[in-house]
């Protein structure tokens, strides 16, 4: 049997060095529109200061984006290092989106980037402006493709298990293409990180204005950072909120938890705002409810239900008593590849297959299980309530503040007067952080949420492993602890060196602030 | 469509071209920031080293990336048992290459000798410990690894890190490193002028020569030196579904060179490697720098042929389980996903390709002293 030790390292890891890409990846999807659009503006007026712009900006978003690569490379080996099951047993599946990702997005981004930075003089300003949309569109296909990979996780539509090749196969590509949790994914994450662009050139405006310094600069660039962040924050909401509730069954099972839904309620089901968790008891202690609104956010109708935790853990228990023959004739067509008998027995059983699997954490012979294994494996089925439910919350409110924000500075850019408001600059200086604990605690509902299950209903976590001694493993996360925090010491000092230096740094000699160097 | 064994065999080959477009794309800059330190004496000749790579440095990286990614998709067995087993191996890789985009990008941008020298020697790093450990690492593949599979191909590694670096893979890994340093150094040549042109060229030479040497001293120790190659002893069925565990295999003395015997044709790639090293030194020397680069690139192309030949249809040979021997009929993807990747990869291919030779050819002719100082806010 795997040591639970291993399994609970090697998900440290990954949730750590994954956690830790995430922090640069919004801010390169983001940042990356509004060069676009700030160097268009460059293109059609000709006037500098929108060049000046679009370099300084750049300068920022090429700190940051350093780092989106040396974090990307770890997430790349690891599938490989620390999830070697895994990797055979859904690499026929999941390695191809990885490849077509280099092949299309990580090309295109990394050689267009390079001549963003060192084409200014090189190349035409048509032309430069062509390489910015290039390198744009890279970033985004980059994040639509490892989006159709992490979805298919959630919801292995196009693929069926092979026991001749003891894994999951494709069986249709188009399918995986057109998973609609991939695509929810999609565009809720690349909207997360267009806000997180607009909030941080919003931010950094903001804080020039308050110091009255670069002022036409900082006033040109708050009014492009309002405008793209209402756009991407009532995006963000909306398409949250399409977040694929209904469509996979792990999602049915993550949104149970996210709302405490215990019980399955009576359609139209009303919506938690706030309640006292109390795990141990499956039950909420109290709650403040919204009526019929979870009802039609979660199924779009007032007459469906929606399971509720005990619903589905029951139904879970059927699916593990199923599995257990599906694991047994397995492992005996292993033995004997011509037993025709158990051949039969796994085909009749193969959708619980998965399921079957998940006691295999608890006992070698899952066939000799006893009641008290699963009735656990049942319990693992759910995640836990409390961290699900907080999360959510945290990363909603903070989507509807982020929007009240991009809305007034929105409105006072249009009035023209946003350079007196003091306290709304202040707030958005202060608003900064937001975005990346949002998007951070998203993912920590999308994947936690996901648990126990790498890919749902298919592999179990503790099954996806590497054999490593957890040896190994202590020393590759000390490692990984060791140099990220090195980096992101390095990082944050750049960043907010150039950040306060502000567009002086660019020497053009036209800025508060120069430097000659 | 094609049939699977044909795609088995075009994977092969996939993988072979990715590896060489790697070691000739990546290599130049990683023999770049190899010779960092040795041919730029002071900060503006650094500069101008790393702004020769400055602009293409990371789509050049994706070689790399793309090759891992299209091994996960091709051989998941492979990339499975491959990334987990050398597990500190490819540890060691991912930490050096750390040093790459923050060396580059945040290098030139604090105007401090200890910070700007402290990342020349990370990009030394960077560029010089992957092809070190690559080199390693083949040299691990043509003796067998220690690995085994059980009846539900979990993979179980039993060497450990310390026993890769045995005599035969360290000289495996002089090879790769010399042949990744005389591929920077060749490029230099190309991009630079004066002194650094001329250290780099004498470097390039040196480099080809020590490569040459071991390769062949490599080649000898293969042939004499006891090291068996594996064959497989059952029928073949190349078509048939993938299942490493289905054939059985020996080790033979043989192993190595039975393709060689088979088809004389295969003598051209060693052939090759060291004809277009000595090329390469001759053709720099003299000043073509760029006939210099392909000579020098052909010559990559015939030290990873040589390799890949010798093992064919191995990937990756078990030592202590030879039947669960990784080949390329039976560790691979399915019929479907295999179809899938090569149409992508001939979309693609041909695209990158394209679009990176514009980028070289944006930012073609010399870099200077004289541009780094006018460009100081700009350059890396
Ligand atoms: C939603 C977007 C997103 C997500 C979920 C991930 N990435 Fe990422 N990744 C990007 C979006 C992105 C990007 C925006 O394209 C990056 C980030 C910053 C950057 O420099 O490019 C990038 C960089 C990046 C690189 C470096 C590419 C280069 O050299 O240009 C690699 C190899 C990966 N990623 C691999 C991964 C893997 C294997 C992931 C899954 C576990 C992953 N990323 C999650
Ligand atoms: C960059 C954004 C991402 C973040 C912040 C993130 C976060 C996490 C977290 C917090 C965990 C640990 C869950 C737990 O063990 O409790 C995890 C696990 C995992 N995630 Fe993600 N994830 C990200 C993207 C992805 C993507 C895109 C994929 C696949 C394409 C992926 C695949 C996995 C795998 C294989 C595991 C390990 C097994 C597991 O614990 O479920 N993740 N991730
Ligand atoms: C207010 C409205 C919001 C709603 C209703 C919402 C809804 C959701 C849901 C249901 C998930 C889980 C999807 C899954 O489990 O697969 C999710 C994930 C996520 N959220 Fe939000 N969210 C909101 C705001 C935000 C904001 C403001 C950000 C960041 C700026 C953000 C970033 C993310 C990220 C990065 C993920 C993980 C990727 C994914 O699964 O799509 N969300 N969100």
């Amino acid at each position: 049997m795997i040591s639970h030790e291993l399994v609970d390292l090697s998900r440290l890891q990954f949730a750590a060095t994954a956690m830790y890409h995430f922090l640069f990846v919004p801010l390169t999807l983001g940042m990356v529109w509004l060069l676009v659009i700030m160097e268009s503006v460059y293109v059609m007026t000709g006037k500098l200061i929108w060049k000046d712009m679009t370099r300084f900006w750049g300068k920022l978003f090429g700190i940051n984006f350093a780092l989106g690569v040396t974090t990307g490379i770890t997430m790349e080996f690891q599938f490989g290092t620390n999830w070697a099951y895994y990797s055979h047993y859904v690499g026929d599946i999941f390695g191809a989106p990885l490849a077509i990702e280099g092949l299309m997005a990580f090309f295109l981004e990394s050689t267009f980037i390079g001549l963003f930075f060192f084409g200014w003089d090189k190349l035409s300003k048509p032309k430069h402006l062509m390489v910015t949309l290039l390198m744009a569109i890279g970033t985004n296909l980059s994040a639509l493709w490892i989006l159709i990979a992490n979805g298919w996780m959630q919801n292995p539509v196009g693929a069926e298990f092979n026991w001749h090749t003891m894994r999951m196969e494709m069986t249709n590509f188009w399918d995986i293409l057109m998973n609609p949790d991939a695509q929810v994914k999609f565009v809720h994450t690349v909207s997360a990180g267009y806000v997180t662009g607009a909030m941080f050139v919003l931010s950094i405006s903001s804080w020039y204005l308050l110091k009255k310094r670069n002022v036409e600069f900082a006033k040109r660039s708050f009014s492009v950072a309002a405008a793209f962040g209402l756009a991407a924050s009532a995006s963000v909401i909306v398409l949250g909120d399409e977040s694929g509730y209904t469509v996979g069954e792990a999602q049915q099972t993550k949104m149970a938890a996210i709302e405490a839904m215990w019980e399955t309620k009576p359609a139209p089901a009303g919506l938690t705002l706030l309640a006292g968790i109390n795990e141990a008891e499956h039950k909420n202690n109290w709650e403040i409810e919204m009526p019929y609104v979870m009802g039609i956010i979660g199924t779009r109708s007032l007459s469906k239900t929606i399971p509720g935790i005990d619903e589905i853990k029951a139904k879970n228990r059927e699916r593990i008593l199923n599995g257990i023959p599906a694991v047994v004739a397995l492992e005996q067509l292993r033995a004997d590849r011509n037993n025709s008998e158990a051949e039969a027995t796994l085909k009749a059983h193969i959708h619980d297959l998965g399921f079957g699997l998940l006691l295999k954490r608890y006992t070698d012979k899952v066939a000799e299980a006893t009641p008290a294994m699963i009735a656990q494996a049942v319990d693992d089925t759910v995640p836990r309530v409390a961290p699900m439910f907080w999360s959510f919350r945290i990363m909603v409110g903070l989507g509807f503040a982020m929007l009240a924000l991009f809305a007034l500075a929105m409105w006072s850019s249009l009035k023209g007067c946003f350079t007196e408001k003091l306290w709304l600059l202040k707030w958005a200086v202060l608003m900064l952080p937001m975005p990346w604990i949002a998007a951070e605690l998203g993912w920590f509902v999308a994947e936690y949420g996901r648990q126990p299950w790498t890919i749902y209903g298919v592999l179990p976590t503790h099954l996806s492993v590497s054999t490593l001694s957890p040896a190994s493993l202590y020393g590759s996360l000390i490692g990984f602890v060791g140099f990220y925090t090195v980096l992101l010491v390095v990082e944050l000092y750049l960043m907010v060196k150039f950040a306060r230096q502000g567009p002086g740094s660019l020497g053009t000699g036209r800025y508060d602030q120069e430097v000659h160097a | 469509m094609l049939d699977y064994t044909t795609l088995k065999i075009i994977w092969w080959l996939l993988v072979g071209v990715l590896l060489v477009g790697f070691a000739i794309m990546d290599g130049h800059d990683m023999g770049v920031g190899t010779l960092l330190p040795f041919v730029g004496k002071n900060d503006d000749e650094r500069r101008v080293v790393i702004n020769t790579v400055g602009p293409h440095w990371d789509g050049n990286q994706v070689w790399f990336i793309t090759g891992g990614g299209a091994i996960f998709a091709a051989w998941p067995l492979v990339y499975a048992t491959a990334f987990s087993g050398f597990y500190w191996a490819m540890l060691a890789v991912l930490w050096a290459l750390f040093f790459r985009p923050v060396g580059f990008d945040y290098r030139s941008k604090i105007h401090n000798a200890r910070w700007r020298s402290t990342w020349d020697w990370g990009l030394f790093v960077g560029g010089a410990v992957p092809p070190l450990i690559f080199g390693v690492a083949f040299g691990n593949l043509l003796q067998g690894v220690p690995f085994s599979l059980d009846n539900n191909l979990v993979s179980y590694y039993s060497g450990s890190f310390w026993a890769l670096l045995n005599p035969f893979a360290l000289l495996c890994g002089v090879v790769s490193s010399a042949m990744i340093t005389m591929q920077g150094g060749v490029y230099l040549a190309h991009r630079t002028e004066g002194r650094i042109q001329l250290r780099s060229m004498m470097l390039a030479g040196y480099a080809a020569w020590v490569m040459v040497a071991a390769f062949v001293l490599a080649g000898l120790w293969l042939r004499f030196g006891h090291i068996d190659g594996y064959v497989i002893t059952s029928s073949v069925d190349a078509a048939a579904l993938p299942d490493p565990l289905a054939k059985t295999v020996a080790r033979s003395a043989e192993g190595w060179w039975q393709n060689y015997r088979a088809q004389p044709m295969l003598w051209l790639l060693p052939g090759l490697a060291i004809c277009g090293a000595l090329l390469a030194t001759w053709l720099v020397q003299s000043g073509r720098t760029l006939r210099a680069f392909i000579t020098s690139s052909l010559s990559i192309l015939g030290v990873i042929g040589t390799a890949g030949a010798a093992m064919f249809p191995f990937v990756m040979p078990s030592s202590i389980q030879p039947n669960a021997s990784l080949t390329v009929w039976d560790s691979v993807s399915s019929h479907l996903t295999l179809q899938l990747m090569f149409f992508a990869t001939l979309i693609f291919m041909p695209l990158i390709i394209f679009y990176t030779s514009w980028a070289y050819h944006v930012m073609r002719g010399k870099v200077t002293v004289a541009d780094i100082q006018a460009n100081s806010h700009q350059a890396y």
